[in-house]
C-alpha cells in the first residue's frame, strides 16, 4: 500500500464522515441541555432535500445551506415545543417527526430526483493544505468539512470553557439545581435544541451538496440513527463523539476496501455494511468493562480521573425529563 | 437581618402542609425547627427560600415585606437554603459547580474561583478538591460545597434541612462549629430543620415545633426535652382495654439479621414473634423498619443472619416460599404495590386463586368477589376497577384478598388515611386473625395506634432496632425519645428490657 493511496483513503474518510460529525455534534448540544431530538434521521433527509432543491432552483449554494439549517432548526423547534412546553414524551414526538420528515422529503423532493445540480466549491486552505500528510488529509476539502471540524472544537470549548457552557451543562444535568441558581432552564433548552437542530440541518446540506451530490429516493437513509447512537457511544463529549463518528467512517471505509479485495469475494456485502455497528458495540463494552476499573485503580489519582473522564460518558442527569419551572 | 414569617398557609390539594405558621428569626441565632416527618417543616422553609410560594401570609425582612418568584431571587435578598439532598450537579467538578453559581462573565476566571474556593475553605476548614467530580464526594462534602456557594453569594439567612442525615460524626462536629461561628461571630441567622432532639438541644438557641402544619410551641435554650417531645408528638391517650391472647409457639424468628440497602443498612436485628402476638414497629420513615418488614416477607436481599418461619429456615428463599409458609405482606402503596391498577375486583379475586385451572371461571370469581364485598363492607361492585375505590375500600379489598390461613401478617401503615370508623373495622379484622393464631407485625407513624394495638413495640432508629418494649407499660413520650435517637427516656421509665440488641 503506497502513501498516496493511504492519504487519499484518510482524506476520503474525513470527508465522508462530515454529515455524521455535524449531526452528532448538533445532537450532543441538544442532549447536553436535556432535550433528546430523536427526529435526526428525518430531519437530515428533509434538510438535505431542501438544500439541494433551493440551491438547484436559485443557483446559490449559500441559500441552499441557509434553507437547510432553517429546516433543521424548525424541526428541532417542534421537538422543543412538544417536549418543553407541552411536556410530551420526547422520544415519541421525535419518532413521529422522523417518519413525517422522511416522507415529506420524498414527496417534496420528487421534482429534483437525479438532477445534476450545484456543488459546494472545493476550497483548499492556503498554506495549511501544503503541509505534507496532514495538509491533503485535513485541509484539502470544501467548507463543510472545515465547518464540521470547527464545530467539534468550538462545541467542546463552549461547553467546558465558558460560563454559558457551564449553564448548558447544568441545565441538562440537574435542571432544578440550575433553576435554583437563577438560570432560565426552559429558555436555554429551547435555545440549544434549536442550535443543535441547525447543525443537523447543516449535516443534511453537506450530504446533498458535497458528499453524495443531488437528491434521490431515501438519499440519506440511516445517517441520523447512526449519529444518535454515536452521541451515546461518545458519552455526550464532543471529542469522543467526533472520534466515534470518524471511527465509524473508518470502519465503513475498511469495509469497502476489503469488499473490493478478491480474497473476500465470497463474503456477503451485508457483513461489511453491518460490521461497523458490531465493532462500535464491542469498543463500548471494552471501555465499560471491570478490567478497565482495575487498571485505573493502579494509576495515580489525577491520571486515573482524567482517563476515566476521557473514556466514560454518563448521560446528563436531566436527559429527556421535562422541567416544571417555578 | 430579622426575618418574620406571618401566618403562612400552603396547601397541596387537600393536604394543609402549612396552616397559619408564624415565626421570627433573629440575627446571630441558630433557630431550630423541630417536628415529625410530614409536619410541614420543609414546606415552610421552601416558602421562605423561594422554592415554593405560599398561598397566603407574608415574609418580612426587618419589617419590610419580601416576595420572590424563585430561589435565585430569595438568595439575592440574602436567604439561602441547603437541601437534604444537596442541590448540585453531580457530574460536574467542584470548581465548575462553584463557578456556575457566581461568576457571570463569558469566560469564568478559574484561577480567581479556585482562590476564592480555597480561601473560603480555609476559613471554615472545608477541604475540597476543586478538580474532583461532585459525585465522588461524600454527602457531607457536597453540603460543605453548597454552604460555600451560599456564603460566597452573601447569604445572611441560611436554612439547613436535616443536614446531619448521611454525614459522618467528624463532619457533623465540623458543621456544628461552622454554624455556631456563622451565627455568633458573623451575626447570620441559621435555621436548623431537624427531627433529632439531641442535635437541636446541642446546637440551637431557640426552637419552634411544628405538628400537622401548625406551630405547637416555642422554646428558648436550655430546653426541657420532655416538653419538646410533647409538642412534637402530642399527648398520649390512656390505653384502651385489650382482649388478652395467650401467645402460641414462635412463628417468626429473626437472628442477627443484616439487610443492606443503598441508603441505609439494617443491622443486628434479633426478634422472636409468637403465634397470636402483635408487634408494632415504630420509627421515623426511612429508619429501617420497612426494610426489615420486607426482609421478613422475603422481598429484600439479606446479607447475614437468618429468618425462620414456623421453625423452617427461609433465609434467602424466594418470595414464593414465604407465601407457601403462610407469610403475607400488605404494603403501604395500595395502588402501587398492593393492587393492580386497571383490574377490577373480580379480576383480583381470579388472580388471587393461585392454583386455578388454565381457563378462568369468571362466574366463580365474580361470585367470590361479591361474597367478599358483602363480608368486608366494600363499597363497590365486582366489576369496579380498584382505582375507583376509596382508600379505605382499597384497604378492605386488600384484606379480603388475603388467604384465609396465615402464620405471619406483615403490614405497613394498616390504617393510614382511614377515618376512625374504618380504622377500627380494620383492626377488628386483624385482631380476629390474631385470635386464630396469626402473628402480626405492623409499621405505623401513629404512636397511639402502635401502643394501643400491639403487645410489644420495637423502635427503629438509623437502621438499628431497640429492645422490644411491653406496649402496656410504654408511653408515647418514651417512644418519642427512642424515635428521636435518645436512649435516656426509657431507662427512666418503667420499661423491662428483654434482650439486648446490637
Amino acid at each position: 500500500m503506497d502513501t498516496s493511496f493511504l492519504i487519499q483513503t484518510l482524506a476520503s474518510i474525513v470527508a465522508a464522515s462530515t454529515p455524521v460529525v455535524l449531526a452528532s455534534i448538533g445532537e450532543t448540544i441538544s442532549e447536553k441541555s436535556g432535550v433528546i431530538n430523536l427526529s435526526l434521521d428525518g430531519s437530515i433527509a428533509l434538510s438535505a432535500m431542501t438544500a439541494f432543491a433551493v440551491a438547484f432552483t436559485t443557483g446559490s449554494v449559500t441559500l441552499g445551506i441557509l434553507a437547510a439549517m432553517a429546516v433543521g432548526a424548525f424541526v428541532a423547534l417542534v421537538v422543543a415545543f412538544a417536549s418543553i412546553t407541552l411536556r410530551q414524551q420526547q422520544v415519541a414526538v421525535g419518532f413521529v417527526l422522523t417518519l413525517l420528515c422522511a416522507d415529506l422529503a420524498d414527496f417534496l423532493g420528487t421534482p429534483f430526483v437525479r438532477k445534476p445540480g450545484p456543488e459546494m466549491p472545493h476550497l483548499p486552505v492556503p498554506y495549511l493544505s501544503a503541509i505534507p500528510l496532514i495538509g491533503p488529509i485535513l485541509f484539502d476539502h470544501n467548507l463543510f468539512i472545515y465547518l464540521s471540524m470547527l464545530s467539534i472544537v468550538a462545541t467542546w470549548w463552549y461547553i467546558y470553557k465558558t460560563q454559558p457552557g457551564l449553564k448548558l451543562q447544568g441545565v441538562g444535568e440537574r435542571p432544578e439545581a440550575a433553576f435554583a441558581r437563577g438560570v432560565n432552564v426552559n429558555r436555554l433548552r429551547y435555545l440549544y435544541c434549536v442550535v443543535g437542530g441547525a447543525l443537523v440541518g447543516l449535516a443534511g446540506a453537506s450530504y446533498s451538496l458535497s458528499i453524495k451530490l443531488g437528491w434521490s429516493h431515501r438519499h440519506t437513509f440511516g445517517i441520523g440513527w447512526i449519529a444518535l447512537a454515536i452521541v451515546i457511544f461518545g458519552g455526550w463529549n464532543p471529542w469522543r463523539v467526533a472520534a466515534g463518528a470518524y471511527l465509524f467512517g473508518l470502519f465503513k471505509a475498511l469495509g469497502s476496501i476489503l469488499q473490493r479485495n478478491p480474497a473476500f469475494s465470497g463474503v456477503p456485502t451485508q457483513i461489511f455494511a453491518s460490521a461497523p455497528f458490531a465493532l462500535m458495540i464491542f469498543a463500548l463494552l471494552l471501555v465499560s468493562s471491570e478490567g478497565v476499573d482495575r487498571l485505573l485503580a493502579l494509576l495515580p489519582v489525577r491520571l486515573a480521573r482524567a482517563l476515566d473522564r476521557a473514556m466514560r460518558g454518563r448521560p446528563p442527569g436531566g436527559l429527556g425529563k421535562p422541567f416544571v419551572q417555578g | 437581618m430579622r426575618i418574620e414569617l406571618v401566618d403562612i398557609h400552603k396547601h397541596f390539594g387537600p393536604v394543609r402542609a402549612n396552616d397559619g405558621v408564624s415565626l421570627t428569626l433573629e440575627p446571630g441565632a441558630i433557630h431550630g425547627l423541630l417536628g415529625e416527618n410530614g409536619a410541614g417543616k420543609t414546606t415552610l422553609m421552601k416558602c421562605l427560600s423561594g422554592y415554593l410560594s405560599p398561598d397566603r401570609g407574608a415574609i418580612l425582612a426587618d419589617g419590610q415585606p419580601l416576595s420572590f418568584a424563585s430561589p435565585a431571587e430569595a438568595l439575592r435578598h440574602g436567604i439561602g437554603m441547603l437541601h437534604q439532598d444537596p442541590l448540585d450537579f453531580p457530574q460536574m467538578r467542584v470548581l465548575d459547580n462553584f463557578l456556575l453559581a457566581f461568576d457571570h462573565r463569558f469566560f469564568p476566571d478559574r484561577r480567581r474561583g479556585k482562590a476564592l474556593l480555597q480561601e473560603l475553605g480555609t476559613r471554615f476548614q472545608f477541604n475540597l478538591d476543586p478538580d474532583a467530580e461532585v459525585m465522588s464526594l461524600t454527602v457531607g462534602e457536597r453540603q460543605q460545597l453548597e454552604m460555600l456557594r451560599l456564603l460566597a453569594l452573601g447569604a445572611q439567612v441560611i436554612i439547613l434541612d436535616e443536614p446531619t442525615t448521611g454525614i459522618s460524626a467528624p463532619q457533623k462536629a465540623q458543621l456544628f462549629a461552622t454554624l455556631r461561628r456563622l451565627a455568633e461571630e458573623e451575626g447570620r441567622s441559621i435555621v436548623f430543620v431537624s427531627h433529632k432532639l439531641e442535635e437541636v438541644e446541642e446546637l440551637c438557641h431557640r426552637v419552634t415545633v411544628l405538628r400537622h402544619g401548625k406551630v405547637t410551641g416555642e422554646a428558648e435554650a436550655p430546653f426541657q426535652v420532655n416538653r419538646l417531645v410533647e409538642m412534637m408528638f402530642g399527648r398520649s391517650l390512656p390505653p384502651t382495654e385489650r382482649v388478652p391472647v395467650t401467645p402460641g409457639p414462635p412463628v417468626l424468628e429473626v437472628e442477627g439479621l443484616v439487610v443492606p440497602s443503598y441508603q441505609l443498612t439494617v443491622e443486628g436485628v434479633n426478634l422472636c414473634v409468637r403465634a397470636g402476638e402483635v408487634v408494632g414497629l415504630a420509627g421515623l420513615e426511612g429508619s429501617g423498619q420497612r426494610l426489615f418488614l420486607r426482609a421478613c416477607a422475603g422481598l429484600e436481599r439479606t446479607a447475614a443472619g437468618c429468618i425462620r418461619v414456623g421453625g423452617r429456615d427461609l433465609t434467602g428463599a424466594p418470595y414464593r416460599r414465604f407465601l407457601e409458609a403462610g407469610v403475607a405482606y400488605l404494603p403501604a402503596g395500595r395502588l402501587e404495590e398492593g393492587l393492580v391498577g386497571g383490574l377490577t375486583l373480580a379480576e383480583h379475586f381470579a388472580l388471587a386463586e393461585r392454583r386455578g385451572p388454565f381457563f378462568l371461571n369468571w362466574a366463580a370469581a365474580r361470585e367470590r368477589a361479591a361474597a367478599h364485598i358483602g363480608r368486608f363492607n366494600i363499597v363497590g361492585r365486582p366489576d369496579t376497577p380498584v382505582e375507583a375505590l376509596s382508600g379505605g375500600n382499597q384497604q378492605r379489598a386488600m384484606l379480603a384478598l388475603l388467604p384465609s390461613r396465615l402464620n405471619v401478617l406483615l403490614m405497613e401503615h394498616p390504617t393510614r388515611g382511614l377515618d376512625v370508623e374504618s380504622s377500627n373495622w380494620v383492626w377488628e379484622q386483624l385482631l380476629a386473625r390474631r385470635a386464630e393464631g396469626t402473628a402480626i407485625l405492623f409499621i405505623s407513624a401513629d404512636l397511639d395506634e402502635i401502643l394501643e394495638r400491639s403487645d410489644r413495640v420495637v423502635v427503629f432508629c438509623g437502621g438499628r432496632m431497640s429492645a422490644p418494649l411491653e406496649a402496656c407499660r410504654t408511653t408515647v413520650e418514651q417512644l418519642g425519645y427512642l424515635i428521636a435517637g435518645k436512649d435516656v427516656g426509657c431507662e427512666a421509665g418503667n420499661v423491662r428490657r428483654e434482650t439486648e440488641v446490637g
